[in-house]
């Protein structure tokens, strides 16, 4: 560990003994004081908008293939970038022949090291409220390479194929430099405790060890996961240009307002003269935040002085943009006769690199879901050289629920117990790391109504199924993701006399049904019909900082829309004056109905937004306000859960599995559209059937290559992989969430290699304790 | 060379590097067509030739002189979506919509080639029959059009809603 | 892709003028050559489109077939001969690619397809195919998908093609012409292992084109399957694949054809297990036998010798299934 590691772990532990500080008081404060201590009003009006199973709002432009992505932005006269990555892992360019890539048709520049902007580094993604990149290194501002991959010239012509081409021309040779590859010798150089999100990656309980030496039964295996890419099927692109000092980014972005900031630091102007706009996103899954190519493109039109689009070959997204770590995951769990946790050990290393900070937390899932007597949790750091990984859905719980749910199992097995039965007896009752107490959480009646609807009390011994030659199995397992709501969210209404309104706000959409949910949620909140109300998002420029991650931009927008509706209505109060039948009223008294305000007791004493208005001479009443910072997820414990059934299909000749039957019960609080939050819990389950199936990133540990930079050797689930899925869920809201709402985005991931790992075994006997679970494990 | 694109007859000069799809997207204003790997492995890019499915990120465009391309933007039958665009939408057979223009012309094109007796690897007979669209069936036909966000079961409900006939 | 010349060929003779100048080669589909020129793996200087010429299935004389090498992938296995005398082809053609890339690819192409080995992929690793006598650097690397019959030092790649590995299965004559004329090369002898020099593929001459290949008749094909293993149940390259037929008299084997994918440079002719199987009882454990004898010579690498066993088990199966379904 170098000086440098030393400083940072430093620093990071104080901000982290800091918050643990305020964490503590938090607690201990009155419900009241927290934001949802009071449930939204929303969670109460039953016959709305929300809940309804609507259509995608934005439906017909997508298959009518006229929603415009990043790379179908044309600005007059734009120029084609393409980008030639370094071939080693790391060392110096030792020499560079860009003079036949200059000489190639139609080329305007070459950019490398030598003539590139002095440019800052990328602000690093969660290390400040608007930072956004995915690394912190140089970025053409001298001759080192830090990773196999690393973007090296970048050529502009005009067009794609001459800039593609030209690329070719270029020569380049590198003075080599010992590179740390292998995960093995990274970790024989010694391993750091892991910080994420500033906070310690460690939980400790009382004597972990001593209590699985004691334990009755006892289950002690290592798991081991792959490296991952998102690999949304949108390349990484962005069409950008310089007026003067200004620059407009057309991006794909998950995070606009981010991103806009970053790059100001980046070019060293001020965060409003970057615009960054992405009304539709091809897919994101963690990887569509700031990676180099649009700091190159700015850099690259900044220096030819014309506008410029960058879109990544399907190589330059593996070379360039990170993904999921491996991970190496050792489970313990020791339980008393009953089955009764005594003692949960969940510790192991990951890989990152020195430029980035995100410890894939696969110990996140055991901090809140088992009462254990005593518990022991750990992520450990390797440095390896290599692209700076990042976050991928359900970061940490898309890998942690692999290797503790396929304990858990193992644990079930040896103890001839029931999993459903053996995870209900370790129910917590109150947050089993913060003793916080839980906002909602319903995991039994997810087990219950799922294992009815799968029909799981069918289910036989292992290897005892067969059709022809197909073994066929079942498999359990929990699905858990937090509630997050980060802080900076922001929005703004624009109420008009004819009684529209337009929301507007930084927020995104990349298939999550962003504005068609949001309209619906809107629409109720202020007594609207969904044609009255415009959602405007994914433009830099509007109100917050939201970021589509985290499964938390759902609660971001609504607290926001909270926010500003809370300002709204004491305006429109205001405005309403003594002479309506709202006069005296305070703003918890009112809320959004039938066009206007009325009294939520006393539905007569109403006016329209209209009436409001027109007596008061206004065409528009504006709002804007930001909600109050998200202690409640410090005060609550707040988790959605889903108990996840597989039957898989393994074939006795081959070892192919195939799963032929999925469900999915969750337990997420109130659904707001039945239509969207299904497919995005099916779309997290057919990336887990990925994950537990299929995908690995091939990183060569000799060269810290990635081999397999393609849709057709990174392998992801096709049509045939997919059976139909089911999907169902409690409904239950969670009294301390926006809408009662907890996010949907990642927890369908999480369980599902468990649960395919845990059929497996039913299916065959046979354990596979490392992803993914590929014909040759079970031959 | 000239072409037809969605009907109507184009006439272009075109480098012959530049891939059917590039022409489509980046010379014709035609950006429906999606650019998902430009190494024929996600199927984004399907397209119709003369009725028939294929990847416009494999075909130079210089090949198809002559020949009469269907985007998804052609699909549309008097202003209004086809009906198939109309069964992605009532089944949410998509997410960011992305792959969505290419999946919409595969299934055009993969309905067709059922109907017609072309059989498929988990077809039992090879008698050249018409094939019903199973689910099976349809899922080992559409197999060539990746998905990430994992739309498939709404994809495979709106196909199967709109070839019902062939469904039987 | 570095910028060359198109032409499309109006005639044989025409393609073969065309391709006499250097640095020229014939253009099918474009499936997998387009790919290769945009990694710059292949970097021709002038394309003959050859995809109009030679487009017909004929019949022969003989009762066997005669198939334009401009054939459609999804013409040929739509052919009602093919499915009907030569299921194992239509089979093995409908288990490649997707519907797409079967409408695009011709059969000429599918012949001439290149390996998928990463390392073959990427310039930044060495491969003797891409730069002879640069090394080979998936011996010790990513070679799951790689070779366990026939490699040499130099190359342990595999070819990737599905229909390739029924054709290896049959009596097929492949008919090539240029500069020199024409000659037929039967199939077996038309890839190449890949001892010193994995760079040269097959056995066509500077300027060669494949013009059809001729299946000749055998009835035994008519009960004959394909069997594809792969690591996702679609649009995926084999593992190992297994095309097969067999003729079985009162119980015993009079005839068989076994053919591999996804264990050698070339379709495999599965030589040994065919010669250990004639005369012997049609039952699983001399299938098994047959397949072992296949297999001695099987020289796994360190990612796959999983295919040993997987190739041993597919063979059997499907020799199983053949019976069972005959009986």
């Amino acid at each position: 560990m170098s000086i440098r590691d030393h400083a940072r772990t430093a620093k990071q532990a104080m901000q982290a003994a800091t918050q643990a500080a305020m964490t503590k008081a938090i607690q201990l404060a009155p419900d009241s004081w927290m934001p949802g201590g009071r449930p939204d009003p929303l969670i109460f009006h039953k016959h709305g908008h929300v809940g309804q199973p609507v259509s995608r709002i934005d439906g017909p432009l997508k298959v009518s293939g006229a929603a415009p992505f990043a790379a179908e932005i044309p600005l007059e006269g734009m120029a084609y970038a393409a980008l030639l990555f370094s071939t080693i892992p790391k060392g110096r360019i030792a020499s560079m022949d860009v003079s036949d890539a200059l000489l190639a048709p139609g080329v305007s520049l070459v950019m490398t090291h030598r003539n590139a902007p002095r440019m800052a580094t990328m602000p690093l993604f969660l290390t400040g409220a608007k930072a956004a990149g995915g690394d912190d290194l140089p970025i053409m501002q001298d001759d080192r390479i830090h990773w196999n991959g690393q973007p090296v010239a970048l050529v502009l012509a005009d067009t794609q194929e001459q800039a593609d081409h030209a690329t070719s021309l270029i020569r380049v040779t590198y003075q080599a430099e010992e590179a740390v590859t292998s995960f093995a010798a990274a970790k024989d150089n010694g391993t750091v405790p892991g910080l994420f999100m500033n906070q310690p990656l460690q939980s400790r309980n009382g004597d972990a060890d001593a209590a699985l030496a004691e334990a009755a039964h006892k289950v002690d295996a290592v798991y081991r996961t792959p490296r991952h890419n998102h690999n949304p099927i949108e390349l990484h692109a962005a069409t950008v240009m310089w007026q003067g000092d200004r620059l407009r980014v057309h991006d794909a972005s998950q995070a606009v307002a981010h991103t806009a900031w970053s790059l100001a630091q980046v070019f060293g102007i001020d965060e409003d003269q970057v615009h960054v706009t992405s009304p539709f996103v091809g897919g994101g899954f963690g990887s569509k935040t700031l990676w180099q190519h649009q700091v190159l493109a700015a850099a690259a039109s900044k220096l030819a002085g014309r506008p410029v689009r960058i879109m990544l070959s399907r190589e330059g997204v593996h070379r360039m943009v990170g993904g999921r770590t491996v991970t190496e995951q050792r489970v313990a769990i020791g339980a008393d006769a009953d089955g009764r946790f005594q003692s949960l050990i969940h510790s192991g290393t990951i890989a990152m690199t020195r430029h980035n900070m995100m410890p894939e937390p696969f110990i996140l899932p055991a901090r809140s879901g088992y009462a254990s007597r005593t518990m022991k949790l750990d992520v450990e750091v390797a440095y390896v050289d290599m692209i700076a990984n990042t976050f991928m859905r359900a970061p940490g719980e898309a890998v942690g629920t692999f290797a503790l749910e396929s304990a858990i199992d193992e644990l079930a097995v040896a103890m001839g117990i029931d999993p459903i039965e053996l995870r209900l007896r370790n129910e917590p009752d109150k947050d089993p790391s913060t003793g916080a107490p839980f906002s909602a959480r319903h995991v039994e009646e997810a087990y219950r109504s799922g294992a009815e609807r799968f029909g799981w009390s069918s289910r036989g011994a292992p290897g005892s199924r067969k059709d022809g030659e197909w073994l066929i199995g079942t498999g359990v397992a929990t699905a858990t993701y937090p509630y997050y709501r980060m802080p900076g969210g922001a929005a703004r209404i624009t109420l008009s006399k004819d009684g529209a309104a337009t929301i507007d706000i930084a927020a995104h959409e990349m298939g999550m049904g962003t504005s068609t949910a949001q309209t619906q949620v809107a629409a109720d909140r202020l007594g609207l019909a969904m044609d009255q109300v415009t959602f405007r998002y994914g433009d830099s420029s509007l109100p917050g900082v939201v970021l589509a991650g985290g499964s938390q931009q759902t609660a971001a927008i609504g607290a926001s829309v909270i926010a500003a509706q809370r300002v709204l209505v004491k305006e429109l109060l205001k405005l309403a004056g003594n002479d309506s039948p709202l006069a005296g009223l305070k703003v918890e008294d009112v809320g959004g109905r039938d066009g206007g305000l009325a009294k939520l007791d006393d539905p007569d004493r109403f006016e329209s937004y209209a009436s409001i208005l027109s007596r008061a001479r206004r065409d528009t009443v504006v709002a804007e306000a930001s909600p109050p910072p998200p202690l409640e997820m410090l005060h609550w414990s707040m988790h959605s859960h889903g108990a996840m059934f597989c039957e898989v299909r393994v074939n006795a000749v081959t070892g192919e599995v195939r799963v032929s039957r999925f469900l999915g019960s969750f337990d997420c609080g109130r659904i707001l559209n039945p239509k969207t939050a299904a497919s995005q819990f099916r779309g997290g389950i057919v990336m887990g059937l990925g994950l537990a199936l299929m995908e690995e990133t091939q990183f060569d540990e000799r060269s810290g290559r990635i081999m397999n930079p393609s849709l057709a050797e990174y392998h992801v689930p096709v049509h045939m992989d997919v059976p139909d899925i089911e999907v169902m869920w409690t409904d239950i809201p969670d009294p301390h969430a926006p809408m009662g709402a907890r996010g949907v985005g990642e927890i369908g991931i999480t369980g599902v290699g468990a649960a395919v790992a845990n059929a497996v075994f039913n299916a065959t006997g046979k354990r596979v304790r490392d992803l993914p679970i590929t014909l040759d494990k079970l031959l | 060379m000239d072409l037809v694109i969605n009907g109507k007859p184009v006439s272009v000069d075109v480098d012959p590097r530049v891939s059917l799809l590039d022409l489509l997207r980046e010379r014709l204003d035609l950006p429906g067509t999606k650019k998902g790997c430009n190494q024929g492995a996600c199927g984004a890019c399907t397209v119709l030739v003369d009725g028939e499915r294929i990847l416009s990120c494999l075909g130079l465009a210089v090949q198809y002189e002559g020949r009469s391309v269907t985007t998804v933007e052609g699909l549309a039958e008097d202003g209004s979506l086809h009906r198939l665009q109309q069964a992605f939408i009532d089944h949410d057979g998509f997410q960011c919509g992305y792959c969505t223009p290419g999946q919409i012309c595969s299934a055009i094109g993969m309905a067709a080639e059922a109907r017609r007796g072309l059989p498929s690897f988990v077809t039992a007979d090879l008698d050249g029959d018409p094939v019903p669209l199973s689910g099976e069936e349809v899922r080992e036909r559409m197999s060539g059009n990746l998905c990430r966000c994992g739309a498939y079961n709404g994809i495979v409900a709106a196909i199967t809603e709109t070839f019902a006939e062939d469904v039987r | 892709m570095i910028p060359f010349a198109y032409q499309r060929a109006g005639s044989v003779a025409e393609a073969i003028a065309v391709a006499a100048r250097p640095q020229s080669k014939y253009l099918g589909g474009g499936t997998n050559l387009v790919d290769l020129m945009r990694e710059t793996i292949e970097a021709p200087a002038h394309l003959v489109d050859v995809t109009g010429l030679s487009t017909a299935i004929e019949d022969t004389d003989n009762g066997g077939l005669m198939v334009g090498a401009g054939v459609r992938n999804t013409a040929l296995a739509e052919h009602p001969a093919v499915r009907s005398r030569f299921p194992l082809l239509s089979r093995a053609i409908l288990a490649g690619a997707s519907g797409q890339i079967r409408n695009m690819a011709t059969v000429g192409g599918n012949l001439l397809q290149r390996t998928r080995c990463a390392y073959f992929y990427d310039d930044a690793a060495r491969c003797n195919k891409r730069a002879p006598g640069a090394g080979c650097d998936a011996v010790g690397g990513f070679n799951r998908i790689h070779a366990i019959l026939g490699a040499s030092p130099a190359c342990v790649a595999t070819h990737p093609s599905d229909m390739c590995v029924a054709l290896a299965a049959l009596d097929v004559t492949v008919h090539l012409d240029g500069p020199d004329g024409g000659r037929t090369v039967p199939f077996g002898d038309f890839h190449l292992l890949p001892g010193d020099s994995p760079d040269v593929e097959t056995v066509l001459r500077p300027g060669e084109l494949i013009t059809a290949v001729e299946i000749a008749a055998q009835p035994l094909a008519a009960r004959s399957t394909y069997r594809k293993v792969r690591d996702r149940a679609s649009y995926a390259f084999a593992l190992v694949s297994v095309a097969a037929a067999i003729e079985v008299d009162g119980g015993t084997v009079r005839d068989v054809r076994i053919a591999l994918g996804g264990v050698a440079h070339k379709p495999w002719r599965a030589h040994a297990a065919e010669a250990a199987l004639i005369g012997q009882p049609a039952r699983s454990d001399s299938f098994r036998h047959a397949a072992e004898a296949e297999l001695a010579a099987a020289a796994p690498l360190s990612g796959n010798g999983f295919k040993v066993e997987l190739a041993a088990r597919a063979i059997t199966a499907v020799l199983d299934d053949l019976v069972e379904e005959r009986a």
